[in-house]
């Protein structure tokens, strides 16, 4: 048994050392960001009865189906806001984190072949996993820890020390439940990036069935980790027993995961691979033909996932609808956009989330050119009698197009699902065409990931840094009262919401040719500079 | 004694066969190489032998003890370097040497820095920036400053310059010389033929021959250019003789080895005024090897 996890604590050094900078900076900005949010809270709800009327307003379903189920709304202190507004999106970053970080020290490293090297040294089997484990779990209890403990400090009304250690421990429990999730995951296939997207679907389905089982249905909720966690009802009534639960939970993966590691060959998946065509495709004559051949995959799962995605969404409509109808107060305090019920205005808020989701596949396949030079196989199509403007325009076409057909079928997804629970639903048409105003700000993302491909190819994941920003200024701009200007910093800010604002066709035509500029750009840097790893 | 053991073993990789019933033997204090073309198995034997990946049957034994169970023992006592080296990009070469002595449970550090003098390599750099020749020096370099019992080497070489190659060569014939074990995968031949003491050579999966380099040769033909006062009379039609070629004053032939003497006896008829043999290479023998199959 010690045999097959000889020299763990040696490779969990090894991470700390690799990770040195990486891990911190995840650390650190998150709990950061979360004392920031939760110190501008008082000015943002200042105590009074209409924080309270503000407070049951939040009880309908769109929100609900955003944010997680709303406790303490009837004493809406500053505890039970900061955990129903932040505390389920801060729980889904500190899962990507953790796919992230355990994907990078297992099957990636794996498929590189860094592991054999290791391997060959008096090293146990289970080490590298186990190490992997190890220094995630202490990483997600520092997380917790240093999330929880400036928040207590704060001392704002209702964020106790208890409710603070609570708030960390969901995040820690979250993050050690997902990375032992994803290293069940790197037992499956053998290429990480068939790894990742089954960790992050899974993921994705997390939220949508606590999405829809906040709203009609309880035990779907606990069914989900992020559901689950939200049941601690951190800072109002602090039931430890979610935390607890999901740890136990995080046993089951881990195991299986142990021993699938035990008895898999090195490099090997559990879904065997299969074997190929004995001859090219005669779509793959050219380098277009070869970014579709490599993403055809991830493709055909994104557009499932964003069809399911919209369909989710489109689900509740009937809910919100019934709830606009009856709920006396809501028709009191938000008749504030004439003309347009809060169904319009949730649909006009998933068409902007929807977007930007659907930014998430176009920029994995633009960054997949970068992903191709790092790993050393832009040299073998360079080598070829390929220029580089025609390498770039291939993936670009690629993810240009990706960006429309992504968010067309969420579209259209929602628009079937809605269809079906709604008295009155809304033309399609019309939804789509407002759908489609939203592609060419993803374009502006790709054609900044372009530049930054030309000029900064050690820097791109700043895109997903932007594209984070932006999501976090759409979902929480209203409800933090974030001033104008943030907004403003991203491409969605200058987009009017529609149904319920009117856009007209030069916005649109701005935003296309901003994308078309910075990818102009992308080709200038990236035809003159060198081709590095 | 047997270091090394490898009985019967089998590999299936799904449909395909890789390994085909294959048996090792590598003994204490000696070389042994391991030659086969492209995809005969060589890699494929290495990484059952480093308990990386499993049999489907038959035995692989280091030290009498089982690669696949005992792999954590096995390893303090071997080091491996392969051919394809990839490191951690921001790690430093001197970091990867000393991480891997380190979990090999030894530190020597003179030894260290004498190999990374003698193998000419900064150790400051980040093996990001290292070429292949450099990545391989650093697992080299680990490899060679580890006490190790055994060395298992997949073509270790690969990317090294003519330099190099002579450090390399020297540092196994110091491991030799302090009666380590060697098990070299390589297609350099001409370090094969330098440094080892027995070779097998795979081909399919399976092992098709192997024994010392002279146990070989001797299953292969010898050349010879001979020349003689008088004419010799039906060479072609001595048994053991092919490939007669005749030059003015005297034939160049190749003929089957353990055929030779009764051929040299044959022909001293003729008054053998020069006569030169050369034993095959292991080149002309590995060629041999790989075609007769064909
Ligand atoms: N993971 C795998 N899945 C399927 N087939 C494999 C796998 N690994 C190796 N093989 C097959 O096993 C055979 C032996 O491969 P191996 O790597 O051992 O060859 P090798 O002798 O080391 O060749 P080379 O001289 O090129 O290094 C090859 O036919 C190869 O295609
Ligand atoms: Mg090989």
């Amino acid at each position: 048994m010690s045999r097959l996890f000889a020299n763990t604590l040696a490779l969990a050094g090894l991470i700390w050392r690799r990770d040195r900078i990486q891990i911190p900076i995840w650390v650190v900005s998150i709990a950061f960001w979360s004392a920031v949010l939760a110190a501008m809270l008082p000015s943002l709800y200042p105590p009074g009865p209409e924080r309270e009327i503000i407070a049951q307003t939040f009880a309908n379903p769109a929100l609900i189906s955003m944010l997680g189920p709303g406790y303490g709304l009837d004493n809406y202190h500053m505890g039970a806001i900061m955990a129903h507004q932040m505390l389920l999106f801060t729980a889904v970053i500190v899962a990507v984190m953790n796919i992230i970080l355990i994907l990078r020290h297992t099957r990636r490293d794996e498929e590189q072949g860094r592991i054999e090297v290791v391997r060959s040294l008096p090293v146990g089997r289970l080490a590298n996993a186990a190490s992997a484990v190890l220094v995630l779990v202490l990483t997600n209890l520092i997380l917790g820890a240093a999330v929880a403990v400036p928040l207590a400090l704060l001392g704002l009304e209702g964020m106790d020390w208890q409710g603070s250690l609570l708030y960390g421990a969901v995040l820690a429990a979250t993050g050690i439940f997902f990375a032992a999730a994803t290293l069940f995951f790197a037992q499956l296939t053998e290429t990480s990036r068939t790894a990742s997207a089954y960790a992050f679907a899974f993921l994705g389905l997390s939220f949508l069935l606590r999405a829809i089982g906040d709203i009609s249905s309880e035990p779907l909720s606990v069914i989900s980790p992020l559901g689950l966690v939200l049941r601690a009802q951190v800072y109002v009534n602090n039931y430890w027993w979610p935390v607890v639960l999901v740890l136990v939970a995080a046993g089951a993966p881990i195991l299986v995961a142990f021993r699938l590691n035990t008895t898999r060959d090195l490099e090997a998946g559990i879904i065997p691979a299969k074997p190929g065509r004995r001859y090219a495709s005669r779509l793959l004559q050219s380098p277009l033909g070869l970014v579709l051949r490599l993403e055809k995959t991830v493709v055909t799962c994104w557009a499932v996932g964003m069809f399911v995605m919209g369909a989710s969404y489109g689900s509740i409509f009937g809910d919100v609808e019934t709830f606009a109808q009856t709920s006396d107060l809501y028709k009191q305090i938000l008749p504030s956009v004439e003309g347009f019920s809060l169904t319009d205005q949730f649909l006009a808020m998933l068409l902007a989330i929807l977007s930007m989701i659907a930014a998430v596949p176009a920029l994995q396949i633009i960054l997949r050119l970068r992903g191709e030079e790092r790993a050393n196989r832009v040299e073998h199509l360079l080598a070829g009698a390929v220029s580089r403007n025609h390498l770039m325009a291939a993936f670009l076409v690629v993810a240009v197009a990706a960006a429309a057909v992504m968010q067309a079928l969420s579209v259209v997804g929602l628009w079937l699902a809605a269809a079906a629970v709604v008295s009155d639903p809304f033309p399609l048409r019309e939804t789509l065409a407002a759908a489609l105003v939203y592609v060419p700000l993803i374009w502006i993302l790709i054609g900044l990931a372009a530049a930054l491909i030309g000029y900064f190819p050690q820097h791109t994941n700043l895109v997903w840094i932007y594209l984070g920003a932006s999501l976090f200024t759409t979902y929480f701009g209203s409800l933090l009262r974030l001033p104008e200007w943030t907004k403003k910093l991203t491409p969605w800010g200058h987009i009017p919401s529609i149904p319920l604002e009117e856009v007209s066709a030069g916005t649109v035509f701005l935003s296309a040719i901003t994308a078309a500029i910075l990818m102009v750009i992308g080709f200038t840097g990236y035809s003159k500079r060198d081709i590095i790893r | 004694m047997a270091i090394l053991k490898v009985n019967d073993v089998t590999k299936k990789f799904g449909s395909v066969t890789a390994l085909d019933g294959i048996s090792l033997e590598v003994r204490q204090g000696e070389i042994y190489g391991f030659i086969g073309p492209n995809g005969a198995g060589k890699t494929t034997t290495i990484r059952i032998l480093l308990g990386i990946i499993k049999a489907n049957s038959g035995s692989a034994q280091i030290f009498g003890m089982d690669a696949w169970r005992d792999a954590v023992e096995i390893h303090k006592r071997i080091a491996y370097v392969p051919g394809e080296v990839s490191l951690w990009p921001n790690l430093t070469g001197g970091e990867v040497i000393d991480l891997f002595v380190k979990l090999r449970g030894g530190h020597n550090k003179p030894r260290r820095d004498e190999l990374i003098e003698r193998f000419d390599l900064d150790p400051t750099k980040k093996c990001g920036t290292y070429s292949k020749g450099n990545r391989q020096k650093v697992a080299l370099i680990a490899a060679f400053a580890a006490d190790a019992d055994l060395y298992i080497l997949d073509e270790p070489t690969s990317g090294l310059d003519p330099l190099m190659e002579l450090v390399f060569q020297e540092c196994m014939r110091e491991a030799k010389a302090a009666g380590k074990s060697v098990l070299l995968s390589s297609h350099i031949l001409s370090e094969v033929e330098k440094l080892c003491d027995r070779v097998s050579i795979i081909r399919r999966g399976r092992i098709i021959e192997s024994g010392s380099l002279d146990e070989l040769r001797h299953l292969t033909r010898t050349k010879v250019r001979v020349q003689t006062a008088k004419p010799i009379p039906n060479l072609n039609d001595i048994p053991g003789v092919h490939d007669v070629e005749e030059f003015p004053g005297g034939f160049t032939f190749q003929v089957d080895s353990p055929r030779l003497g009764e051929v040299i006896r044959y022909i001293s008829s003729c008054e053998i005024t020069a006569l030169e043999s050369t034993p095959p290479t292991l080149e002309e023998l590995f060629i041999h090897h790989y075609q007769r199959e064909g």
